[in-house]
């Protein structure tokens, strides 16, 4: 078993959050784990990424090499789309709509759909809308990796159980409302993929 | 022994708590902060007394994990690449006078200039010192280094440089614990000279120092961190260093490469296995993440010899962070051709957030230099470099760390007039101050800018020396009390301040404009911390 996964966002949207469940239910697992991560100056409302990778055998680089990737999750969609070089062909593309625009020069939304949709292997999923719906405003991430969640590779339940470890601490609630947007996300996909 | 996720930065603060450290000294500086903000969170060195807290800069950091050694307890010293410049004049000393009790000075570089100003390799601090160098490839690495760093400064009593980059600072991975050590006993050195660089006793030192040298490359030939590998097809040895080892490994799925392989992770290099490579190798590949050092050393400067392949003849890069593709590249695999980024898609730099009081400093100022000629604002390190960006184009230098300060009286000494300083809090008291200093000695009509956020803000609002004492500072230094303002940078006092601004930089003198809010970041984390205390305190009620 081994999955590489580029997580995408712009600084401040949550993906470490994302990583930090997906790592620790992967280490759960009894699997090894390297985890890259963007520290200081690009955490600046700038493009950030991380290089996720998981393996039932000892992994060699932090980072993923190009062309490589199984999968892209990203919480935003343009920038779901500046590593695309890393993914390989078969690879998916999992992508909340919800442009964050703090550009002037932002694409227009259409092409970015447009774009994101030419991938035979996506998942688009408008997360904030979702996450509106569902009252809790703040789980567009957990939406996310809860689409994710059929492609990892990883039990589902260790990743409910990760949560619980995670935000334990911030509340029996907290954790309640990060659950039901998993469930959300991996609802959503399971559909969409029958579509 | 328990296993912890942990960055690289961490897996060095756990390796320095379990190796028995009684103190930990830095300055924050990306990408090496981490290791101090790690021991400060964690609850085991407050039950073991183990000192922690930033420095003012990485100078006084050095010199009181110096001072610490000097006593005969462990200390380490941590900082970024650049850091370690601010803290050469005592580093390179500190190799001089040797240790007592057991130094790692820790120095993160930042190939590729992630966050940046230049990607100086800082092995090559470890040369000029001519103290043992630690790089290691992985965190498990980084963690066991620690104790084996420890181990060394104490058998030859030096300082030990360990050398890592961002890569590794900031990735995660699966450490296991060793057994914890106790710390050391107050056990001032036996030779009472030791610490005295009188030219008379220096010499001394030196002399020892070089004398020690060749037990050094005795310690890198035996140490498990240099490792050779052999290979069946000898047309090629590879030299890896650090964490490009694992960028190698990457590029042979099976883990079988074909080549002799020399892994070095402690320095001086090796020369019998170094030896070994060159003379059953057609030719030699060296890959380093950095700077060209090691293929330098074993280059021939006559360009005989055998074929030496790296940065320097172009077969990698010769600037930028290495990575598998690179490595591969220059292994000479061949890479399927991957889909390319569409090209809609925009950079999308980092920016002031939204709401920040830099943001209402800069367009003050900008309007109340709206009247000069351009090119007048000299800058420094920090979130407020980003004014050098659209919208505000606002600032015109950005060099170390207190430069600010010192260039604007040197443009005012040109001739050059009005010059403005913009310098954050931290950085003023970590380098600023002497700067200022200077300007009112020759009495310089400059005008000074402390942005006072209260907080090292860009390496993620660690404590800043500064905040309470800057106006203090500046009176000390005898600027006068009259031309120290302080300001608030809101959008509602704009003209207000815009005329102080006018006004200050008018002022034949140096002059000090304190604009004074607290980070935006800064004051949510706060708000947080102390909802949830009061939420605590309720329950414990």
């Amino acid at each position: 078993m081994k999955k590489d996964i580029i997580l995408a966002g712009v600084g401040g949207q949550g993906i470490l959050s994302i990583a930090a469940v997906i790592g620790t239910a992967a280490v759960d697992s009894g699997l090894f784990l390297k985890q890259a991560e963007v520290h200081g100056m690009s955490q600046r409302g700038g493009d950030v990424h991380s290089d996720l990778r998981i393996s039932d055998k000892e992994i060699a680089s932090d980072l993923i090499p190009e062309g490589k990737a199984d999968m892209i999750i990203s919480v935003e969609p343009m920038e779901s789309l500046r590593y695309i070089p890393m993914l390989n062909p078969g690879g998916w593309l999992i992508t909340n709509t919800d442009p964050y625009i703090n550009i002037t020069n932002y694409p227009d939304m259409q092409l970015v759909l447009n774009e994101i949709r030419s991938f035979p292997n996506h998942v688009a999923i408008d997360a904030n809308k979702i996450a509106a719906k569902l009252g809790q405003k703040k789980s567009a991430n957990m939406i996310i990796l809860g689409a994710s969640s059929i492609f990892i590779g990883l039990e589902y339940r260790r990743l409910e159980n990760s949560i619980k470890t995670i935000f334990k601490n911030k509340g029996e609630d907290v954790v309640e409302s990060n659950i039901v947007a998993l469930i959300a996300g991996r609802n959503f996909a399971e559909s969409y993929i029958k579509n | 022994m328990e296993n912890l996720l942990l960055l690289g930065d961490e897996a060095i603060a756990q390796g320095a708590i379990d190796a028995g450290i009684s103190g930990i000294y830095a300055y924050p500086g990306t990408p090496s902060t981490e290791i101090m903000e790690y021991v400060m969170n964690s609850k085991e060195p407050e039950a073991k007394q183990i000192r922690s807290g930033f420095a003012t800069n990485e100078k006084t950091a050095m010199e009181a994990a110096l001072g610490m050694s000097y006593t005969g307890k462990r200390a380490i010293v941590c900082m970024k690449h650049v850091g370690l410049n601010v803290a050469a004049d005592a580093f390179i000393n500190s190799a001089i006078t040797g240790a007592n009790g057991g130094l790692i000075v820790v120095a993160a570089d930042d190939p590729s200039m992630h966050s940046s100003q230049n990607e100086q390799d800082s092995r090559f601090y470890g040369k000029f010192a001519m103290i043992p160098t630690l790089e290691p490839s992985n965190q498990q690495e980084a963690y066991d280094m620690v104790h084996h760093g420890f181990d060394l400064s104490e058998r030859y009593h030096v300082p030990i440089l360990m050398r890592i980059t961002t890569r590794l600072a900031h990735s995660r991975s699966g450490v296991r614990r060793k057994e914890q050590r106790g710390q050391n006993q107050i056990h001032l050195p036996e030779n009472p000279k030791q610490f005295i660089l009188l030219p008379a006793n220096a010499r001394k030192q030196y002399r020892h120092l070089l004398d020690i040298q060749e037990s050094f490359q005795a310690e890198s030939d035996n140490s498990e961190f240099n490792i050779y590998y052999n290979g069946i097809n000898k047309q090629l040895g590879i030299v890896a260093c650090g964490i490009s080892y694992n960028y190698l490994m990457e590029n042979y799925p099976e883990r079988l490469i074909p080549y002799p392989v020399l892994k070095i992770g402690q320095y001086p290099v090796s020369r019998p296995k170094m030896n070994r490579l060159y003379k059953e190798c057609d030719e030699i590949l060296v890959l380093e993440d950095g700077y060209p050092i090691i293929e330098e050393l074993i280059s021939s400067f006559f360009g005989q010899g055998k074929k030496i392949k790296g940065r320097l003849d172009g077969t990698v890069q010769r600037d930028g962070e290495l990575n598998p593709n690179k490595v591969g590249k220059a292994l000479g695999l061949v890479f399927p051709e991957t889909r390319p980024v569409p090209k809609l898609v925009t950079g999308r730099p980092p920016k002031l957030c939204q709401g920040c009081p830099h943001i209402y400093s800069y367009n003050a100022l900008n309007e109340a230099l709206a009247g000069f000629t351009k090119g007048r604002v000299f800058s420094d390190i920090g979130c407020y470099t980003l004014g050098a960006l659209e919208p505000f184009e606002a600032i015109n230098t950005c060099v170390d760390m207190g430069a600010s300060i010192t260039m604007a009286k040197g443009a005012h000494d040109a001739g050059f007039s009005p010059a403005v300083a913009v310098i954050g809090d931290s950085t003023f008291t970590h380098s600023g101050m002497t700067g200022l200093l200077d300007a009112v000695n020759d009495n310089s009509s400059i005008t000074v800018i402390i942005l006072d956020n209260a907080t090292v803000a860009m390496t993620g609002g660690q404590k800043s020396a500064a905040t309470g004492k800057i106006e203090s500072i500046c009176e000390a230094l005898g600027v006068e009390k009259e031309h120290i303002k302080v300001i608030n940078p809101s959008p509602k006092n704009h003209e207000e301040n815009m005329n102080i601004y006018k006004k200050e930089i008018m002022y034949e003198g140096v002059s000090v404009i304190i604009p004074r809010r607290e980070c935006l970041q800064t004051a949510a984390k706060r708000l947080k911390d102390e909802s949830r205390k009061k939420e605590l305190d309720k329950i414990n009620v």
